[in-house]
């Protein structure tokens, strides 16, 4: 058994379950989280262009607040399954920025040797267990996760972040079916920036709404706004907190805005399938903007965060420099981890 | 019984102590899918099991394979190890973007750090009339993808012993099992060990090898006895495991006899078959005194009515047939011999 599913054995009831204020400690871990992000991605916007990184980016720039929110709520090495849109989760689970560069720049030192690369970035030791590039297929991963915390009797639970594309699938409701049935102890995170590629929630779905016709199944499902930091922990807690007293699994809708193109480093308003939204309401969506306005109730403000901006950039150059310097994987591992 | 145990039993027989006798070793085991714990139990495979394991070890599942492959992934993943059985090898097709997308390629990806212990048992081919949804085997399709290893138990010792070695092993394994066999009795070793990746001469012979498949490997013994009675002696390798593939086995075999026919149970376009003739070729290409001959099923979909059917699949038959012109002999006679069909099908002992 991993270390990941015997720390799940400690905590049986969420962390901070109850408690509705941040301390200023945990303010500054998630700003931290929040930051590291965004500055990591707006790194590959800057570096992509010089083509050294061959690796499709699908960047998460406004929907950080989902995978950090989510996981300040986790019990420590609960085990998470992402998508290939999945650098926030990545960074937030494994807080690994050298592997994090070194995978992208498809180097040895890379968590997967540089055969995974940025659609498959993982990190099963630290609970990131498992990513994918095929919509929706590590949802049911999740609940098998469950199903053995369950068998196993962890008293761990087991979370699937997944895009709102993906409940077109039928892998989604037969998950979310068996689920249910078996009442796992997994919670569903749909991280809904409406548009699966470039085709809005409209023309793709022929009911009115997620969270009412999850709802419907026998959970706990609850949504709301994806883009601010504390409100994801809330609702987060809520759900966790129904969870732990009537034990069925979980699902929350979070929405966010997707502010570059599907995959890329680019903005892509001018594409024509959305428009630019006007700059204030840019502002309100993007976490990291909102989450310095949340922190002033707890007295943190532009001089505590400058030094942590500062920090991080350091640590995102010294990465990106370490996974330049650092060598290709030989020859012979084209071979290796085929089987293990 | 003890693990030293001897004793004559069916395949599915086999099947289900292999699988029992993990479960007892292991309590990380468990066998699921759908219909697994009716009263059919997958035709005798899983009998015995929710009765001594209980629910939680022995389940049946909703009708999502593609979701319950991934339920079985992620079961893998956290220490588990899912039997995932499938009363019909076609309904894993439903399934095929878990099997070739995400278990083939989590331990490439991940560098080796994910292990997936994960069993696939699958019900192959034919009974009767059951066309062209229920009839395939599919495993050229499945050791095409690097990653999954892929077995076909022939014996009740090999279905025993090779379960258990999947069970057993890190990665994933997918177990194609023909209906048919299901009926055979053999002796079956508790303590036998076959590990994954080793085929067996089932028969020794000069004269020519046929490299069999599966059910194939019954064909192929009794197109030997047959032909016997004029004298040719055919050497039957019985492949066991598809992918990884014994290829000492069967190339020092070819060696010997430098004729091979491959008798496969799948179609030959893109096939198995395709792929053994073309290593034979490459690797004894100074010793054969004929090219690499092959039979398969015929290139359409299975055809219902019985007729047809027995057109579609090789047999016996096809067998000596084609060895007959390998070694420019005159067609046997054989109006006098008995061969295989639904009604008679061979039973052992094997």
């Amino acid at each position: 058994m991993t270390a990941a599913v015997r720390s799940g054995q400690r905590s049986k009831l969420p962390m901070g379950y109850g408690r509705k204020k941040l301390t200023k400690e945990e303010g500054l871990k998630l700003y931290r989280q929040l930051l590291l992000a965004r500055l990591c991605e707006e790194k590959i916007r800057e570096e992509y262009f010089n083509d050294e990184m061959k690796t499709p980016v699908h960047l998460g720039i406004g929907g950080e607040a989902i995978a950090v929110g989510v996981c300040h709520c986790l019990a420590p090495g609960t085990r998470t399954f992402g998508t290939y849109r999945n650098h926030t989760l990545y960074l937030t689970k494994s807080g690994d920025v050298d592997g994090f560069f070194a995978e992208l720049y498809g180097r040895a030192t890379g968590p997967g040797k540089g055969k995974a690369g940025s659609m498959h970035l993982m990190n099963p030791q630290k609970g990131l267990v498992a990513t994918s590039a095929v919509v929706a297929t590590t949802v049911p991963l999740a609940v098998g996760d469950a199903l053995a915390q369950s068998y196993l009797k962890t008293g761990a639970m087991s979370v699937a972040f997944f895009g709102d594309g993906a409940v077109e699938e039928g892998a989604f409701w037969e998950s979310l079916n068996f689920a249910c049935l078996k009442r796992l102890p997994v919670l569903f995170v749909c991280e809904d920036n409406d548009l699966a590629i470039h085709t809005a929630r409209a023309q793709r779905r022929g009911f009115a709404s997620l969270r009412n016709t999850v709802a419907t199944y026998d959970c706990h499902a609850a949504e709301g706004d994806g883009a601010s930091v504390t409100n994801v922990i809330r609702l987060t807690r809520q759900v966790m907190g129904r969870m732990a007293k009537d034990p069925k699994p979980g699902f929350i809708r979070l929405a966010y805005f997707r502010f570059l193109e599907h995959v890329g480093p680019r903005e892509d308003f001018d594409a024509g399938y959305r428009p630019r939204p006007p700059e204030q309401l840019l502002r309100k969506m993007d976490p990291v903007v909102r989450f310095e306005k949340e922190l002033v109730p707890l007295g943190l403000r532009e001089r505590d965060l400058a030094p942590i901006r500062a920090e991080l950039k350091a640590l995102i150059d010294a990465g990106v420099a370490k996974a330049k310097a650092a060598p290709f994987p030989q020859a012979a591992e084209l071979t290796t981890d085929v089987y293990v | 019984m003890p693990e030293s145990a001897i004793s004559m039993m069916r395949y599915r027989d086999a099947l289900s102590l292999a699988v029992r006798r993990e479960m007892e070793r292991d309590p990380k085991v468990f066998v699921f899918g759908l219909d697994v714990p009716d009263h059919k139990k997958i035709f005798g495979s899983t009998k015995g099991l929710l009765e001594q394991f209980g629910g939680q070890r022995c389940f049946g599942t909703p009708l999502s394979e593609d979701a319950m492959t991934g339920v079985a992934l992620g079961a893998a993943l956290a220490g588990l190890r899912p039997v995932h059985v499938h009363i019909r090898v076609d309904f894993m097709l439903l399934a095929m973007n878990q099997i070739a997308n995400m278990i083939s390629n989590l331990a490439y990806m991940s560098a080796g750090s994910l292990k997936i212990p994960l069993v696939l048992r699958a019900v192959i081919g034919r009974g009767w009339g059951q066309s062209a949804q229920h009839s395939k085997s599919l495993h050229s399709i499945f050791a095409h993808i690097p990653g999954l290893k892929v077995v076909m138990p022939t014996s009740p010792q090999d279905a025993y012993s090779l379960t258990r070695a999947a069970i057993r092993d890190d990665n994933p394994v997918i177990i194609l099992e023909h209906r048919w066999l299901y009926d055979i009795e053999g002796e079956v070793n508790e303590a036998k060990v076959v590990p994954l990746g080793e085929a067996l001469v089932r028969r020794q012979g000069r004269d020519a090898t046929v490299v069999a498949t599966s059910w194939m490997n019954i064909e192929a013994m009794k197109a030997a006895e047959v032909l016997a009675k004029r004298g040719v002696e055919l050497e039957v390798v019985d492949a066991r495991s598809i992918a990884p593939l014994d290829e000492n086995t069967i190339l020092q075999s070819v060696e010997k006899t430098q004729r091979c026919l491959v008798a496969d149970y799948d179609w030959t376009y893109c096939g198995f078959s395709a792929e053994l003739s073309a290593l034979i070729h490459q690797c004894c290409f100074g010793s054969l005194k004929l090219p690499v001959e092959r039979l398969g099923f015929a290139p359409v979909p299975c055809p219902t009515t019985r007729p047809l059917e027995n057109l579609f699949y090789p047999s016996a038959v096809s067998i000596i047939r084609s060895v007959e012109r390998m070694l420019s002999l005159s067609e046997t006679d054989l109006a006098g011999e008995q061969f295989y069909s639904y009604e008679q099908k061979f039973k052992g002992p094997f």
